[in-house]
């Protein structure tokens, strides 16, 4: 029993980063109707935007050390953070420590920008071209990005740590009744779970209860009819965009502290996304969200002993076998509507 | 009547047909006048440095990169001569090698085996290398030292671990510096059962591919002769990012010890999820539980930051060896770029070194020459110590390092501490060992190509 609610909580935890990313895939065809490819990439460069505030951070002067020696036998180097000169070292340190969750803020300007800066520069150019030149441009693009990361970065994984309060884990057993250490669970990944739920909500809410998000939706629906309106639907849907970047980006900077960022790791993310998007129902929201959660608890409990055990192998396609049994059955997809990429 | 008519364009091309029909067997016999492949000529020899310089293990081809360049500077007598002045050969004069000047080509293996192979064909087809050397996967190891033996040229192999590079694919034509997954456990059994005790349950986590493979049965067989018992092996997908599903079983599975055998973006990932889920701060029947990573490198040292902070592991090389062999080269590499060498950087440093010195030994650069001056060559002053090249599978054998992520690192380079320095006598097993492919492994014949 408490072998299956770590796996659940597991899949929760990988659920919410397919969810947040494919909420933005879905939000960007819904609008758009461009299929975006260098997704991925916004994610990973969010992950580097707390990476390079981190470095921010960390600015430091030299001063040398006579008494200590570095490895070629020189006098060594000490290198002492601007913001704990300037802060003093106790507040200067926790500033350094919370730089994960201060990177939220600061890569949501920096997001928007992304989006808005990939969508006028490139995207909008490729509007009313096949969708399949849309993948090729926005997955060369996503392969330029990863690129530039790596000449700045390395290739090398960078940690990104949570802050001091937030690290090592709770006995979430303990306090449902079971045994001392039977359901243990990174701090961390408990904070990702409620930070994308409330990410996911906000999105829905801002959608649901502005002016700005009724617009959206009309336009999604009928774009044609919302333009002969006098509204201006293409400037909404570029906002639409840096917002879906924005999202993607905050998926990145809260999951560095879980597996540290590389330059790659947006494409990691970026088929099994796909796939999310897919089996939710293309241009599907709350579709994407459910096909995210769905998909990260069932690749959990492929991944289990008894599982690779039953069916050697199955962790690697669990997914992609969930999706062939789904669009077999459901062709649209668990939410998709019909008309969306159907001439 | 013919319509044929005599064309200007019609001569050029029926002569150049004929042209390329005449000169085609003096190609051949220009070739063939070779004894060996790419024979060098004129007052050059080009050596060919196969590293990854894009994807994952970028940085590491980088750095060995960086250590091939500073060898190319030592033969041919530039910068301080780094190990030259401590080699216990002395055929080496910085003059080049056999008199003529060292120049260097690259490729890049992507660590893809099929890149790889293409890179290094290109080097030896285009450039006329006389050797590879390089490499960071045993992948692209046995894939490179495969064509090598094919094209009849000398493969000295990089950063490989797994047992089957100089084990059931040695090759007549492919040499080993590193270590290898056996020795990581012969090196480590002992530091364990004295740090851990012989009553441990452990729980591996493996790599799912080849080199995952005979690491998990090397550190298996080690551990167990100890007395450990062996709870689980779980075989982790080599595209995996997220350890968590892995992980969160060890926790009820009556473990006492992880074991992870899992190298660079793998490795760095699942130790940092098992330090999230608390297993170092964990009690498991009565001990407190200990995570253990087989094969450290520096790269994975920095990529894993705190997390690595007493986890026990082993390694071919540290630069904070104190012999004179490593002084020299930590004092060369360090003051032209910065920062110590990684032991991928030294071993094919010493790859490098090793190669020119053979040529200069046999007075030829006809690879069976070389394969017959490296086979059972003993020498020290290139930073691992004493060192023998066996000449039954062209591993080489030497002491092994025991190294632990430091508590208190004072900079980014003394993050691991060397705990133990293994004596090769303990790590050293038969060339017909099962796990090295037993008596039906042999390195076949030698082929100098041409």
């Amino acid at each position: 029993m408490d072998a299956i609610l770590l796996q659940i909580l597991n899949g929760l935890d990988k659920g919410s980063a397919y969810a947040l990313i494919a909420l933005g895939l879905t939000l960007i065809f819904g609008t758009l109707g461009v299929v975006n490819f260098a997704h991925g990439a916004l994610f990973m460069i969010g992950a580097f935007c707390a990476v390079t505030l981190q470095r921010i951070l960390n600015l430091s002067f030299e001063s040398v050390d006579e008494s200590q020696t570095d490895f070629l036998g020189n006098p060594l180097k000490v290198k002492t953070p601007y913001v704990e000169a300037w802060f003093g070292p106790e507040a200067g340190a926790v500033i350094i420590d919370w730089s994960v969750p201060l990177a939220v803020l600061f890569a949501i300007p920096i997001m928007l920008f992304v989006g808005y800066a990939m969508e006028r520069g490139l995207i909008k150019f490729f509007y009313k071209r096949p969708h399949a030149d849309q993948i090729l441009v926005t997955f060369g693009l996503a392969i330029v990005l990863q690129e530039v990361i790596k000449y700045f970065f390395g290739a090398n994984p960078i940690q990104t740590p949570p802050p001091e309060a937030l690290r090592g884990s709770l006995d979430l057993g303990v306090m449902v009744g079971f045994d001392p250490n039977a359901i243990i669970y990174p701090i961390w990944r408990l904070v990702y779970f409620v930070f994308a739920t409330v990410i996911i909500g906000g999105v829905f809410a801002f959608l649901q209860f502005t002016t700005f998000g009724m617009v959206v939706r009309a336009g999604m629906a009928d774009r044609e009819t919302v333009g002969l309106l006098g509204i201006n639907i293409d400037r909404r849907f570029t906002i639409m965009f840096g917002i879906a970047a924005a999202v993607a980006g905050l998926a990145g900077v809260m999951y560095g502290p879980l597996n540290p960022p590389n330059y790659h790791m947006g494409m990691d993310f970026l088929v099994l996304s796909f796939v999310v998007v897919v089996v939710g129902g293309m241009g599907s929201l709350p579709g994407a969200v459910l096909a995210g959660f769905l998909l990260g608890i069932l690749e959990s409990f492929a991944s289990t002993t008894w599982a690779t055990t039953t069916i050697p192998g199955i962790n690697q396609i669990i997914i992609y076998l969930v999706a062939i049994i789904i669009l077999l059955t459901r062709p649209r997809g668990l939410m998709g509507r019909k008309g969306v990429m159907e001439d | 009547m013919s319509n044929k008519s005599v064309t200007r364009r019609g001569v050029l091309k029926t002569g150049a047909v004929a042209g390329a029909g005449v000169a085609l067997p003096t190609i051949f016999t220009a070739s063939s006048a070779s004894a060996f492949t790419n024979e060098p000529t004129g007052g050059t020899v080009t050596l060919g440095f196969n590293v990854p310089q894009t994807g994952p293990y970028a940085d590491e081809g980088n750095d060995e990169l960086l250590a091939q360049q500073l060898a190319v500077e030592h033969l041919n007598g530039e910068g301080d001569g780094g190990c030259l002045n401590t080699f216990t050969s002395k055929a080496l004069k910085g003059n080049g090698i056999l008199g003529k000047k060292v120049t260097f080509v690259t490729g890049d293996t992507q660590t893809k085996s099929d890149a790889a192979r293409a890179s290094a064909k290109s080097m030896i087809e285009k450039d006329g290398a006389i050797m590879i050397n390089g490499g960071s996967s045993s992948g692209v190891a046995v894939a490179v030292q495969g064509l090598c033996q094919e094209a009849g040229i000398i493969f000295m192999a990089g950063l490989t671990h797994a047992n089957d590079t100089t084990g059931k694919d040695r090759k007549k034509n492919g040499f080993r510096h590193f270590f290898n997954a056996y020795m990581s456990g012969a090196a480590l059994a002992p530091v364990l059962a004295k740090e851990m005790g012989a009553d441990r349950r452990a729980y591996h986590l493996t790599a799912d591919y080849n080199w995952g493979w005979t690491q998990e049965e090397s550190i298996v067989a080690s551990t167990e002769a100890l007395g450990w018992e062996t709870v689980n092996t779980v075989k982790t997908p080599l595209a995996s990012t997220d350890f968590s599903s892995y992980i969160a079983p060890v926790l009820n599975s009556g473990a006492d010890v992880l074991v992870l055998n899992h190298y660079g973006g793998n490795m760095v990932n699942s130790l940092t999820n098992a330090i999230q889920f608390g297993l170092l701060d964990k009690v498991a029947n009565g001990k407190d539980f200990k995570i253990v990573v087989p094969l450290y490198s520096e790269l994975m040292a920095a990529g894993a930051g705190e997390n690595i902070k007493g986890v026990l592991g082993s390694m071919n090389y540290n630069w904070q060896l104190e012999n004179e062999g490593s002084k020299a080269f930590v004092k060369s590499f360090g003051e032209k770029y910065g920062k110590p060498p990684s032991n991928s950087a030294q071993t094919c440093y010493a790859q490098v070194l090793l190669y020119a010195d053979a040529v200069e030994r046999a007075g030829s650069f006809n690879p069976c020459a070389v394969v017959e001056a490296l086979e059972g060559f003993e020498f020290d002053g290139l930073g691992n110590g004493k060192t023998l090249y066996r000449a039954e599978d062209h591993q080489c054998f030497k002491d092994v390092l025991v190294v632990r992520g430091a508590q208190n690192p004072t900079n980014a380079y003394d993050t691991l501490e060397i705990v133990e320095i293994t004596p090769v006598d303990q790590v050293t097993y038969p060339p017909d060992h099962p796990m090295f492919g037993g008596a039906e492994a042999t390195l076949g014949e030698c082929n100098e190509g041409a």
